[in-house]
């Protein structure tokens, strides 16, 4: 079993985010920069099928040399090797990104090609599928079960409200939601052994970006709230106001 | 002016919530840009033709239907040949989806078919000659970013509730249309498709959410949050990861930038402090409110309404009187 898993480097989240003096981009000072949360699930389900069926797992990543840390956690997880598809700059565009990763994952010869749900920062959840169509694979996206037995998968996926059970053949391409399989943290002989895997730099052959960013900004507060008031004896007044002030119930 | 496809959303033959609110917005985004004509496509098994007058309700001129008994489940393969079929030859504009799991699965597929542009989880747009302007938050919901779609057809996934349904009644005419590729020759099989919980209102499609995180303490704890969504009638119950995590509640009720992203009109948080993860998936929400015992807690920042104060006692009272007040009705 060969697997590819595609991972995105990505601002932690919990951090004060504000924005660039171009008004299109974030301020990067201070950033501090992680594996987006759905490809470290997506990483675990490739090492755990590599583990139980033999065969290997390949980290990709596309963006600047920063990247290249990203994937070193990847390696010290556990995958076997590493490519970096190499750009300066990530484009919000996710088909622009697909039609980089497509010709790289072609010819690789993998039976899966796994990614999560969406990246965190941008909240797309495009590159997955449109990969997929590019390269003419049967896809399911947000998965949150998996078995694979000779040669076919079976994957659910959860809707609002109900859940789809999805059969498919290899090779396929998988998109990956939490809770899943629990990411494994990097032991120290892992992160040594990381430093020696092979991690090879190419081109990113970026396809032509049709979604362009025009603006950021913060999103505008909230009017200011008020406390209506200290337990249950202000549940009269609260009713009051969401009846006539706020027209909600 | 050329037409727009806003693509229908069904399941089981009924159509979705998001599948009036994607025709609104086609339609919303035709009339204030210089008109042009609405297209709704309707896929699905026996009998969804009889869906298609609903959509002429809220403002379809046409309803492409494809009507084929085994499309009865959602075929990805069927789905993305036959709407990017229509995208195609028919000269559109833009094309309309929910950002629903299904048109968050199907949406991206239709995009990379034709090389053209798609802004997902859109909560804002404006058609511009002949290009789109798009609002869609990310970074978790701490940053709005305004995209621009170059080229044609442009493509977009409607955040649910982003859009509230407005009916602008006309009487459709009916197009029956073949699907592009046979379902036999799909890769892909839906084998299944399990409803989860009785007849549970879905938070996407509920206008009031009533939603509890660990301030609960406890799984049984629950009840209260359910029992006042019961007694507001229409409303769904949600949870944070917190609570999901602990199994007190199933994974898929959780609302938070890893869960469900709402917009209700009216959403009470109980118990709930108000991490980063979770404002992500209700900021958007009309009216917020929170009740909780901590007056610091973060969710007072961004509730219009709140409650500081013991839970165990407040949520029974705000029960009892909605029940009193809708008895009085």
């Amino acid at each position: 079993m060969k697997v590819a898993v595609c991972i995105k480097r990505v601002p932690d989240m919990e951090m004060r985010f504000s924005i660039a003096g171009d008004r299109k981009s974030l301020d990067p000072s201070g950033l501090k920069y992680e594996m987006g949360d759905f490809d470290g699930y997506a990483l675990e389900v490739g090492l755990q099928l590599a583990e139980k069926q033999g065969g290997e797992v390949v980290v990709l990543s596309l963006g600047p040399d920063a990247v290249q840390e990203t994937l070193r956690k990847g390696l010290a997880m556990g995958a076997a090797r590493a490519v970096q598809l190499k750009t300066d700059e990530v484009p919000f565009d996710g088909l622009a990104i697909a039609q980089a990763l497509a010709p790289e994952l072609k010819d690789g010869g993998y039976d899966l090609i796994l990614f999560g749900r969406m990246a965190t920062d941008s909240a797309n959840g495009t590159v997955g599928p449109m990969t997929a169509e590019l390269l003419g694979l049967p896809c399911v996206t947000a998965i949150s079960h998996l078995e694979i037995a000779d040669g076919r998968g079976t994957a659910r996926r959860e809707l609002e409200g109900s859940a789809e059970t999805m059969e498919f053949p290899l090779p396929a391409v998988l998109t990956i939601d939490e809770g899943i399989a629990r990411p494994r943290l990097a032991s120290l002989k892992g992160i040594m052994a990381a430093k020696k895997k092979p991690l090879e730099v190419k081109p990113a052959q970026l396809g032509e970006a049709r979604l362009v960013v025009e603006s950021m900004a913060l999103p505008p507060d909230r009017p200011p709230g008020r406390i209506v008031g200290e337990g249950a004896d202000a549940v009269p007044e609260l009713l009051r106001l969401l009846q006539t002030e706020a027209k909600v119930l | 002016m050329p037409p727009v496809l806003a693509f229908a959303e069904s399941r089981k033959g009924e159509l979705r919530k998001v599948a009036l609110e994607t025709v609104t917005a086609a339609r919303q985004a035709a009339d204030g840009s210089g008109g042009g004509e609405v297209h709704a496509m309707l896929l699905g098994g026996q009998g969804i033709a009889e869906r298609a007058a609903e959509l002429g309700r809220y403002g379809a001129d046409l309803v492409i239907v494809v009507e084929e008994a085994a499309l009865q489940h959602y075929n990805p393969e069927v789905f993305t040949a036959t709407v990017a079929e229509r995208l195609r030859s028919g000269g559109y504009r833009a094309g309309f989806f929910p950002a629903s799991a299904q048109g968050r699965d199907l949406a991206p597929r239709v995009a990379a078919r034709l090389k053209v542009s798609l802004a997902s989880d859109v909560t804002g747009l404006e058609l511009q000659g002949d290009s789109v302007v798009a609002r869609h938050p990310a970074y978790t919901g701490k940053v709005i970013v305004t995209l621009r779609l170059k080229g044609t057809p442009a493509l977009l996934s409607l955040r649910p509730g982003s859009v509230t349904a407005v009916e602008q009644p006309r009487t459709a005419r009916i197009e029956k249309m073949a699907p592009a590729m046979s379902p036999a020759d799909a890769k892909l099989k839906v084998t299944e498709l399990a409803q989860r919980g009785a007849a549970q209102l879905d938070l996407g499609e509920a206008s009031i959410i009533v939603s509890g995180g660990r301030g609960l303490r406890a799984a049984e704890n629950f009840k209260l949050v359910e029992d006042l969504a019961a007694a507001i009638g229409n409303a769904a119950v949600g949870a944070t990861r917190a609570v999901t995590d602990d199994g007190w509640r199933p994974a898929t009720d959780q609302i938070g930038q890893t869960g469900r992203l709402v917009s209700p009109d009216l959403y009470i948080a109980v118990g709930i402090s108000g991490a980063v993860q979770h404002l992500a998936g209700m900021r958007t929400a009309k009216t917020i409110v929170a009740i909780n015992k901590d007056k610091d807690a973060p969710i007072f920042k961004i509730a219009d309404y709140g409650i500081v104060g013991d839970l165990f006692e407040i949520v029974p009272r705000l029960t009892d009187e909605i029940r009193k007040a809708r008895k009085d009705h």
